[in-house]
């Protein structure tokens, strides 16, 4: 009962690859805008906010049907990236990473936005008089002061993935062993006769997976704060 | 080194239009709260872009409006310490210090660490984060670090305000050694009248925005009927004495001013340093005739130089002792009934004396300490 099939092993190692990729790649763009969201004041802040937070509201199919018109093999976007750089999203796990970015983006920004808004910006203007320019005001001030909202926001974005469905089986399908996700694989279990055992178990492996991503992000959040708290 | 400043700045309803010059040592920015002080401040360092000003730090021009110059504030080279310590939380002790220097080309580090360290005192928190110190301890790392970006002038805005009168006695004697071994021109932001007579060189006046007075400590903070009302109970005169004698049995000690020998109880400064002592205008009498019977030993023969005009019931009489001026505050009714007038001879008695601080300490390279605080005499 608890030896993992070979399907179901694949399944989990695509999650766990597809979950990091997309907030691995999504934290600099997610810390970008969320600092342009938080002290930016340009015209088209709230189409830019709308679209990012767009995803958190819309049924995750249509999300997932959009990446295709987008980023689909006929996709504007699609066929440049396959042409010019070799790219290619369709029915690949890159795509169901990028499916997962999507998805975890709002959660990501939302979290890493407070974070930012709650940064005294005196601490900034003193490093400003010491001799540091913006750019290092933001690498040796600003960005330490929100790691706890960064770290947040990464796990947040991480369960956000592995639970990816909607988008990931509208976008790249359900192909075992190359964008057949935990979730993915377990809606198949529930849909053959005899897969209850397989989706108990992979349901214990995903509990478990959150759990320690849950774990580990509380042990080093507590670290950052007894740091920014002193002793 | 030198300082110029220019600055005319509107915000709602206030109004700044407010300019001075310094050739080095504290320059304070003396007024009350909400007269602009921290706004020429903030002009200076670039935190504030004024409508129409000009600033010059030795020759370099970091602002003007009228040829659209705006130098960034991390390419001023000034240093500045704020009202709140504003130390890095996620740095230690050690590291906050050092943080202005990683800014720094090795030949502009001129301030050695070791020297900070010494003359702030402190060595025993370099380990610690800041949110473990308390205030006094955060302020005096907030100076370190300020001194250490080798900066070309230091910008200090009411750095103490936040702390209690025995902490700040605990820490200007740091900023007096700052001030004396750094040779760093500082620009102090205070509304303290104690503070300013301890620590300043120089004085700027600011009231309602405007600039009512410049001129050297004893020129400004003698003119008692100028200062802002809130800081005219402790105003008075500053003279500078020198250490004449000490008598053991007595347990006194003598200063010699211009005007004359001054007593008081000993204090624990080597013959021939030098004092400054802040003679508050209350803590004068006028006596027309050589007062005999008298509690109070320093007597000095004065002539009136001029008497306070306005309408309150109390009256500020400039004195002239023999080339020091004292100022003396007493009833309009004792004014009239004495014939108080300018010209006229009499003996100023002197109650108590504030001594602020030694000035010059010969040879000493420990800060000689004078008895802090207000004195009977």
């Amino acid at each position: 009962m608890l030896t993992l099939s070979p399907e179901e092993t694949t399944a989990i190692r695509l999650s766990l690859r597809v979950a990091l990729w997309a907030v691995v790649a999504s934290l600099p763009v997610g810390i970008a805008v969320a600092v342009l969201l938080a002290r930016g004041r340009f015209w088209g802040k709230t189409a830019l906010e709308g679209l990012v937070y767009l995803p958190l509201v819309l049924p995750p199919v249509v999300t997932g049907y959009v990446l295709l018109l987008v980023f689909g093999r006929r996709g504007l976007l699609g066929a440049f990236l396959a042409e010019t750089f070799g790219i290619v999203f369709a029915f690949r796990w890159t795509g169901a990473a990028l499916a997962s970015a999507v998805m975890g983006f709002p959660l990501l920004v939302r979290a890493v936005r407070l974070s930012v808004e709650a940064v005294d910006r005196k601490l900034e203007a003193a490093a400003g008089t010491l001799g540091a320019g913006p750019g290092w005001v933001f690498l040796t001030v600003t960005l330490p002061l929100i790691a706890p909202g960064i770290l947040a926001g990464a796990v947040l974005a991480f369960a956000r993935s592995l639970g990816e469905f909607g988008a990931t089986i509208t976008f790249v399908s359900n192909i075992p062993g190359e964008t057949q996700t935990l979730p993915t694989a377990l809606y198949t279990f529930t849909q053959v006769p005899g897969g209850d055992a397989g989706a108990l178990r992979l349901s214990l492996i995903a509990v478990a997976i959150s759990m320690l991503a849950l774990v580990a992000a509380e042990v080093l959040g507590r670290r950052l704060a007894r740091r920014l708290e002193g002793a | 080194m030198s300082l110029d400043v220019a600055i005319v700045h509107r915000v709602g309803a206030f109004s700044l239009d407010a300019g001075f010059r310094s050739e080095g040592g504290l320059t304070a920015l003396f007024g009350p709260s909400g007269s602009g002080k921290t706004t020429v401040v903030n002009v200076i360092a670039g935190l504030v872009r004024a409508d129409h000003a000009r600033v010059e730090v030795d020759g370099d021009v970091l602002v003007d409006t009228s040829r659209r110059v705006f130098v960034p504030p991390h390419r001023r080279h000034l240093g500045y310490v704020f009202q709140e310590p504003r130390l890095f939380p996620h740095l230690t002790v050690r590291q906050n210090l050092l943080y202005g220097r990683w800014f720094r080309t090795s030949a502009e580090r001129r301030t050695p660490f070791d020297q900070v360290v010494d003359v702030l005192g402190i060595a025993p928190l370099l380990h610690r984060r800041p949110a473990g110190l308390s205030g006094g301890e955060k302020q005096r790392v907030a100076v370190g670090r300020a001194w250490l970006a080798s900066p070309r002038l230091l910008l200090m805005d009411e750095p103490f305000s936040s702390l209690d009168a025995a902490r700040k006695d605990e820490i200007l004697p740091y900023i007096e050694r700052l001030r004396d071994e750094s040779r760093i021109p500082i620009v102090y932001v205070s509304h303290d009248i104690a503070e300013v007579a301890r620590l300043a060189t120089q004085v700027v006046l600011l009231e309602h925005g405007r600039v009512s007075s410049v001129g050297t400590v004893d020129d400004v903070l003698s003119r008692t009927d100028a200062l802002p009302v809130d800081a005219r109970d402790d105003a008075g005169a500053i003279v500078e004495a020198r250490v004449a004698g000490h008598d053991d049995v007595a347990a006194l000690t003598t200063l010699d001013c211009r005007a004359g020998a001054l007593r008081l109880p000993r204090i624990g400064l080597p013959v021939g340093a030098t004092v400054r002592v802040r003679i508050r205008a209350r803590d004068v009498l006028i006596a027309v005739s050589p007062p005999e019977g008298l509690s109070a030993r320093n007597v000095m023969p004065a002539v009136v130089t001029e008497v306070g005009s306005g309408d309150s019931p109390a009256v500020d009489v400039r004195l002239d002792a023999h080339g020091d001026t004292l100022i003396a505050r007493v009833t309009r009714h004792s004014v009239l009934a004495l014939g108080i007038k300018p010209g006229r001879r009499v003996f100023a008695v002197i109650k108590a004396v504030a001594f602020d601080q030694p000035t010059r300490r010969p040879g000493a390279s420990a800060p000689a300490r004078a008895t802090d605080g207000i004195v009977e005499v």
